[in-house]
């Protein structure tokens, strides 16, 4: 493997704007954001929502368009549009998997498509190996998506972004929307699936342990901006510099009580 | 409103709930017989999906719809049982004595009517007052719950506002008639964490500076464990364990445990986190 600092990030972004209406209406949803993710690795953006980090992810995928700024893999730009190549190359898992699958395809539809699309024959034996690869097995390949429990349908969501082998992937709050003990799961299979493939992961989500777990390094994001740059030792000692960063750190540990909280405007209608 | 220090006898008393679903396959238990009670005090029911904790409230203001049905030996407010309370009587306790507040805002404001109507009305249900005094006291609510431009958002509709507004405007609506117990089902799940401080903040102090009972049902571990005084876990309908707060760290039983350790932590390990096995046995 190379690895020697002289070969380019796997993803570089650069500067990226994204900027959406004119004049009053103008709104800045991505501000001068830049990061990069060398082979291997994952990388994670922590914000609100309306902080920006969604749209980043779909800005790398050609969803958005890009006001400024640039997106590199392996040192090269990305074209407009970004073609079948690309895809290959990475894909997205999103937070919903109740939305993000087509009810009426079945399972193997639906990891089929992407080998139909590529034109990838073998479709048969990529289909059970990708199933297998997250745990599935094939009693679940000829189901529909409401025969499966929100968890199977995170991985089915999961095995058709792998089916088509890429080496990056985006992961947009791929566990908020699944019970504690189904996150730790998907979690798990996440980080299996990354050692053993060797993917890099853009990892975004709401949930600073969550980022904490996944990955080494991460920028905190709020309205558009990256308010801060952090890796985990940093963030386990809470060794933040911004005042929205350590909000966050505070409200993660659960809720906290404060005097300000206090009502007296209840008084008057509590008869 | 009624009695203030009720002594001995709890705010709500639940004796053997049963929440039943007849469906084409049979019958489906929802809640399996529980039993708890509430004082003036914050309490947390904590469990995944399907545990029955939904239910459960909604069976305490008898908003269980057919094909489902309550049953109870016993759903008491200070000494009066619910069950056997007329339709008429009913609607009467819900919103006035005991009121709830969903999960997300977008689906329990009503979309083609304005905020501030909405919570005129819901005050003009239970009171007999002016037009201008409810307007008045609406917008004291707005401001209560810190809303900062009340003129503003009386005026908005449902859509024009962001979640945690919106949520907080609900919980207006709830407080205006002065409710003593309120039944919070994920009352933060859809806000930012930075929101989900001050309305929690705002029901604290409802519970601190009123001496209203609270049931905050939540599946956040972390959440109930630093807010409420006493937690019950659910697991398939049953309560498995019931715990004090501050010590749910150190809960016993393995549903909580295992719930418990799932979750990452900041600064933890980073191996694979440990999976919740579920044991038939528990649900028994």
């Amino acid at each position: 493997m190379p690895h020697g600092s002289a070969a380019p990030p796997k993803l570089a972004v650069e500067r990226l704007n994204v900027v959406f209406g004119h004049g009053a209406d103008r709104v800045d949803a991505v501000v001068d954001v830049t990061f990069s993710l060398t082979r291997g690795e994952s990388f994670g953006i922590v914000g609100e929502s309306g902080s920006g980090k969604s749209t980043v992810l779909r800005a790398i995928c050609g969803l958005m368009p890009i006001a400024e700024g640039s997106i590199l893999i392996d040192g090269e730009p990305l074209p407009v549009p970004r073609g079948r190549p690309f895809a290959r190359r990475v894909q997205m898992v999103f937070q919903d998997p109740y939305a993000s699958l087509h009810p009426r395809h079945t399972i193997d539809r639906v990891l089929s498509e992407p080998l139909a699309i590529h034109g990838i024959g073998d479709q048969q034996a990529r289909v059970v190996e990708a199933l297998n690869d997250v745990g599935l097995g094939t009693a679940m390949r000829f189901r529909f998506p409401h025969q499966l429990s929100g968890g199977q349908r995170q991985r089915v969501a999961i095995a058709r972004a792998l089916i088509l082998k890429p080496e990056i992937l985006l992961l947009d709050e791929p566990t908020s929307a699944l019970d504690a003990s189904v996150q730790a799961e998907i979690l798990n299979l996440l980080a299996r699936l990354r050692d053993e493939h060797r993917l890099t992961y853009l990892f975004v989500s709401h949930d600073l342990a969550v980022i904490d777990h996944m990955c080494e390094r991460l920028i905190v994001m709020q309205g558009g901006q990256m308010v801060e740059r952090l890796d985990r030792s940093a963030l386990a000692a809470g060794n933040v510099a911004s005042d929205y960063t350590r909000e966050l750190l505070k409200a993660s540990a659960g809720y906290a009580f404060d005097e300000k909280t206090s009502l007296a405007a209840f008084a008057k209608n509590a008869r | 409103m009624s009695g203030e220090g009720a002594g001995a006898r709890p705010l709500l008393e639940v004796a053997d709930l049963h929440v039943r679903f007849h469906t084409r396959t049979g019958v489906v238990e929802a809640v399996r017989g529980i039993s708890f009670t509430v004082g003036r005090e914050r309490i947390g029911i904590v469990g995944e999906s399907g545990s029955g904790k939904t239910m459960t409230g909604r069976a305490i203001l008898r908003l269980v719809r057919p094909p489902g049905f309550v049953e109870a030996q016993r759903i008491a407010l200070e000494g009066m049982n619910l069950l056997e309370l007329s339709e008429r009587q009913m609607r009467r306790v819900r919103g006035e004595r005991i009121a709830m507040v969903m999960q997300d805002p977008k689906f329990s404001l009503n979309p083609v009517m304005r905020v501030g109507r909405q919570l005129v009305e819901a005050l003009r249900v239970h009171a007999k007052v002016s037009t201008r005094e409810a307007r008045e006291r609406a917008m004291e609510m707005l401001k209560a719950v810190r809303i900062r431009d009340p003129e503003r958002v009386f005026r908005a509709y449902p859509h024009e506002l962001s979640g945690g507004m919106g949520q907080r405007v609900m919980i207006a609506m709830m407080l205006i008639p002065g409710p003593d117990l309120l039944i919070a089902d994920e009352p933060t799940s859809a806000l930012d964490v930075t929101v989900r401080g001050q309305v929690l903040g705002i029901m604290d102090a409802l519970v601190r500076e009123r001496g209203m009972g609270l049931i905050l049902i939540s599946h956040d571990l972390n959440l109930v464990a630093t807010f409420c005084d006493r937690v019950l876990v659910m697991f398939a309908g049953r309560i498995v364990e019931e715990v004090d707060a501050r010590h749910l760290a150190e809960a016993r039983h393995p549903y909580t445990r295992g719930l418990l350790n799932c979750l990452p932590r900041i600064g933890g390990e980073r191996g694979p986190l440990p999976v919740l096995e579920r044991d038939a046995a528990w649900s028994a």
